[in-house]
């Protein structure tokens, strides 16, 4: 079970949890698992099928979309990261 | 008949006196910024001939951005108080543009610049950041703005030696706006304004601007743009309903509240560079965005927005070739 780091601006949708474990082998399957578990999640991540672009997702401090993306091969010691974009000021 | 040949005469200057020029201080450049007219976008989003969209291009600026004028307010105000004089350092928190804006003017008039930035900064704002030789604290990413903010509060609580200069909290930041933005759009368009659209981060250049408009003519309205959910690629602007709200906020300015979706501020953003020639960030393009959605709506009127900084700073960004 891989560990999903959620910020802040989506706690309120994870039940204010910071971190969720999730099943899966894969980015693209971990994150389907993390919005099973929270579907109201889902539409601020997903558009249809695909990662919605701001959305930056980490594993173990690397850029996914620099791996192999959604099938990235994840182990069940790794941290996902959803890293928000920068507000105001 | 011919003229006599004009013969300049040539006196020695005074080496004392300093020579009559043209050169100007850094921070004479900051404001007076163009208003540029957007009539192409306005008709290509189905704006009625009588709707006129104009935009203050912020990115002539010095640093680039709006942000100029709030951190050189914030800092003659504090100079004047007496809370900053020479030698000293100056902290805040940012998400960029105010940071480069008081790395900027520090170096100029001798202040230490400490800024407090989350680690997922983009890689533009880092290196402009650097150049000018700021001192960069990083928080965790996934605390965002509100991180670094918490950060710099306890930062300069614990050391009284340090300036303080809470943008969000801070008068002179509002106040900026009201002695300058609002007045050069109301010498722009010749007092004929009649929508204010802009976004909000600190809130800053919406409270000043139209806190000076609604004196001018109480009849302007005032619309105020954030991101459509917390979680959102509208870098600069503010979700209001769940940040720390700034101290400055007051939301009884706004007429009216827009929200932008980051997928409709990216659209446009590629709409105005490829078909008005227009370069700007993704809140400019947001701002935009929200200005033309007002216009469908009248018959008639004049529509000003602010374009708070120029597209180089999002070149890493993946939307510009979606
Ligand atoms: C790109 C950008 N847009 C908009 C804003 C919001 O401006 P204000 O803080 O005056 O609300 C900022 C603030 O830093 C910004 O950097």
């Amino acid at each position: 079970m891989a560990t999903i780091r959620i910020p802040t601006p989506l706690r309120p949708y994870t039940g204010n949890n910071g971190q969720v474990t999730v099943n899966g082998g894969t980015v693209g399957s971990a994150l389907a698992d993390l919005t099973d578990q929270y579907p109201d999640l889902r539409p601020h991540l997903f558009e249809g099928d695909t990662l919605r672009s701001f959305v930056n997702v980490y594993l173990n401090q690397e850029d996914v979309r620099h791996l192999q993306g959604p099938q990235t091969a994840v182990a069940a010691d790794d941290t996902l990261m959803i890293i928000p974009s920068i507000a105001g000021g | 008949m011919l003229s006599p040949v004009y013969q300049p005469v040539y006196r020695p200057k005074s080496i004392t006196a300093r020579p009559q020029t043209q050169a100007q201080r850094l921070e004479e450049l900051i404001g007076n910024t163009p208003l540029l007219d957007l009539s192409h976008t306005a008709v290509a989003h189905g704006l009625s001939p009588r709707v006129a969209l104009f935009a203050k291009a912020e990115w002539f600026n010095p640093g680039g951005s709006v942000k100029d004028r709030a951190a050189l307010n914030i800092i003659r105000t504090a100079e004047k108080d007496g809370s900053l004089h020479p030698g000293m350092t100056l902290i805040d928190s940012t998400s960029g543009n105010t940071g480069i804006a008081y790395a900027m003017l520090g170096a100029a008039r001798g202040y230490r610049v400490k800024l407090v930035v989350p680690q997922n900064i983009s890689p533009e704002r880092l290196a402009i950041l650097r150049a000018y030789g700021a001192e960069l604290i990083f928080t965790d990413p996934l605390d965002g703005s509100d991180g670094a903010l918490e950060e710099a509060r306890r930062l300069a609580a614990a050391d009284p030696t340090l300036f303080y200069a809470r943008q969000y909290d801070n008068p002179a930041n509002w106040r900026a706006h009201y002695l300058t933005t609002a007045n050069e759009i109301w010498q722009q368009t010749d007092g004929t304004i009649t929508h204010f659209v802009a976004g909000m981060g600190t809130s800053g250049t919406f409270m000043g601007t139209m806190r000076r408009l609604k004196e001018l003519n109480p009849a302007i309205l005032g619309h105020a743009v954030q991101p459509d959910s917390p979680f959102n690629g509208l870098e600069g602007l503010k979700h209001m309903p769940t940040a720390i709200k700034p101290g400055i906020y007051d939301e009884s300015l706004a007429d009216d509240v827009r929200t932008v979706r980051t997928e409709d501020a990216y659209k446009m953003a590629r709409f105005l560079a490829r078909h008005e020639g227009v370069f700007v960030g993704i809140s400019a393009a947001a701002a935009v965005w929200a200005a033309t959605a007002v216009g469908q709506k009248l018959e008639a009127g004049t529509i000003v927005t602010i374009l708070p900084d120029s597209g180089l700073k999002y070149l890493s960004e993946r939307f510009w070739s979606e």
